[in-house]
């Protein structure tokens, strides 16, 4: 087995004549935590979103362990994906949604344990204690029998967090967590990732604009920009000493703000 | 005399008194009437709803046809239909039952109207969350996307029940022994129309706020964030 989870190898995606994805090649080993930055519209939230398949690709291959994820071996030949091959590499997958995308008619419990029954076959009785186990984990076990919209905005968050561990995914998926929040509810939401990167050997690919939080918890920063990576390394190479002339002025433009 | 109950002509008022009970007979099937015709048409809509949507044309395109035919043809001509036609192909179904079938699909066009804008004005982010958690279709339908629906589409289902309830004096023509026919025959044998059409405007009336007081009641109680699954 390759030592890598994710590759993207040569990937396009455009709407219409706007490139979002310019043939970006770009792994990610397994545990590892790589961090994502750039600017608007550099194609960041995109990788994320091809790879839960809730947007297509129209150039080159993506894997997910060592299989496509956007297409089938048929006879030889790489074929577009069906829903039987996309479910399957669905699972591996977990994602945590900026706007929390709550499902806002059912209990906390019942958003954490509804894909572990319906989909994993778990009866209800584990499912349920399974989004116990997990609601202690983020902070929110009185939680459970509240409804979404009693939450402030950093515990539906982490609702959100427990909600993708619950189908314990080998992979998680984390598009601006944070950007949504109220300052103040940041750092929660934080902690929590924070506390699983550095407790799981789970992998991690997330989405910020959280600067100082990326440089905590990655092993690798990546920089976006125009659908593809203009500079990537570790945290420290790429905030003490970033080679582009692009990264550094983006760099200056955040932290400064 | 009809259903075996006399009228006693001695007074207006005792005319009145002494033909509400026939009237109350003919206001029960009124009822019966709108109940399975709103049934139908809950049900069927929510089918034709389902159809519309689907991603084939082969699929969407007939339910879309067959939504507008039934929408812009009159609901008398579609009652003929059922009522004279269907039994030359062997379909004899009793009056009062073609009738209720005749509303409920007429109606089926425009709930399925309704359903559709309803499951519309849920936000996309609710169907990444089921596809991201890998929710089978179905599933996201009726867990997901229905429950949420549900509750805003309530006052404008409400609004066709009192339509459907306001359409039943159609199923007279095929003899279906509702209200407004009652209160017909009483007319023809007594020569006195205005006491029991008279009555039958008031009993309409009080149907019709009873019904709506009822949709506003459910309007007001369901939690607007959808049906809560505990």
């Amino acid at each position: 087995m390759s030592d890598h989870i994710i590759k993207f190898d040569k990937v396009g995606k455009s709407y219409g004549s706007l490139k979002v994805l310019d043939g970006l090649d770009f792994e990610v080993k397994r545990g590892e935590k790589v961090t994502i930055i750039g600017p608007s519209g550099s194609g960041k939230s995109t990788v994320l979103r091809v790879l839960m398949t809730l947007e297509t690709i129209n150039a080159g291959v993506v894997y997910v362990g060592n299989e496509p994820l956007w297409h089938e071996q048929r006879n030889g030949a790489l074929v577009p994906a069906g829903e039987g091959h996309l479910r399957k590499m669905r699972q591996q997958l977990g994602m945590v949604f900026q706007q929390f995308n709550l499902f806002p008619h059912m209990t906390v419990r019942r958003n954490i344990a509804e894909a572990p029954v319906k989909v994993l076959g778990l009866s209800r009785k584990d499912a349920n204690l399974r989004a116990e186990e997990l609601l202690e984990m983020v902070g929110l076990a009185d939680q459970a029998d509240k409804y979404p919209h009693q939450l402030s905005g950093g515990q539906q968050q982490r609702v959100g967090i427990a909600r993708a561990l619950a189908m314990r995914p080998k992979v998680m998926l984390f598009d601006e967590p944070t950007s949504a929040l109220d300052p103040e509810l940041v750092g929660e939401v934080l902690n929590v990732i924070a506390r699983l990167a550095s407790e799981h050997d789970l992998t991690m690919l997330l989405v910020t604009h959280e600067m100082r939080f990326a440089r905590e918890v990655s092993d690798r920063v990546c920089f976006f920009d125009k659908g593809r990576i203009k500079e990537q390394g570790t945290p420290e190479e790429l905030f003490t000493d970033p080679k582009e002339q692009r990264t550094r002025d983006f760099l200056k433009a955040v932290l400064d703000a | 005399m009809l259903f075996g109950i006399e009228w006693d002509t001695s007074s207006e008022l005792a005319f009145a008194w002494s033909i509400l009970p026939m009237l109350l007979i003919g206001l029960w099937v009124t009822v019966q009437a709108t109940v399975l015709g709103f049934f139908v048409a809950l049900v069927l809509g929510l089918v034709l709803a389902v159809l519309k949507a689907a991603p084939s044309r082969f699929v969407s395109w007939p339910a879309r046809a067959l939504t507008e035919f039934i929408r812009d043809t009159p609901l008398l001509i579609q009652l003929f239909f059922l009522y004279y036609v269907l039994p030359e192909y062997g379909i004899v179904l009793p009056a009062f039952l073609t009738g209720a079938l005749a509303l409920g699909l007429q109606y089926s066009a425009y709930t399925s109207e309704v359903y559709r804008a309803g499951l519309e004005a849920i936000g996309r982010d609710q169907r990444e969350a089921a596809r991201a958690l890998n929710f089978p279709a179905a599933h996201t339908f009726t867990h997901v996307l229905l429950p949420q629906a549900i509750p805003r589409i309530i006052p404008a289902m409400g609004n066709y029940l009192v339509s459907i309830m306001k359409d039943v004096p159609v199923l007279s023509v095929v003899t279906v022994l509702e209200m407004l026919n009652v209160a017909k025959i009483i007319g023809d044998r007594t020569f006195d129309y205005m006491v029991p059409l008279s009555m039958v405007g008031g009993l309409y009336l009080i149907m019709t706020l009873v019904a709506s007081a009822g949709v506003r009641f459910l309007d007001m109680r369901l939690p607007k964030q959808g049906l809560p699954l505990k």
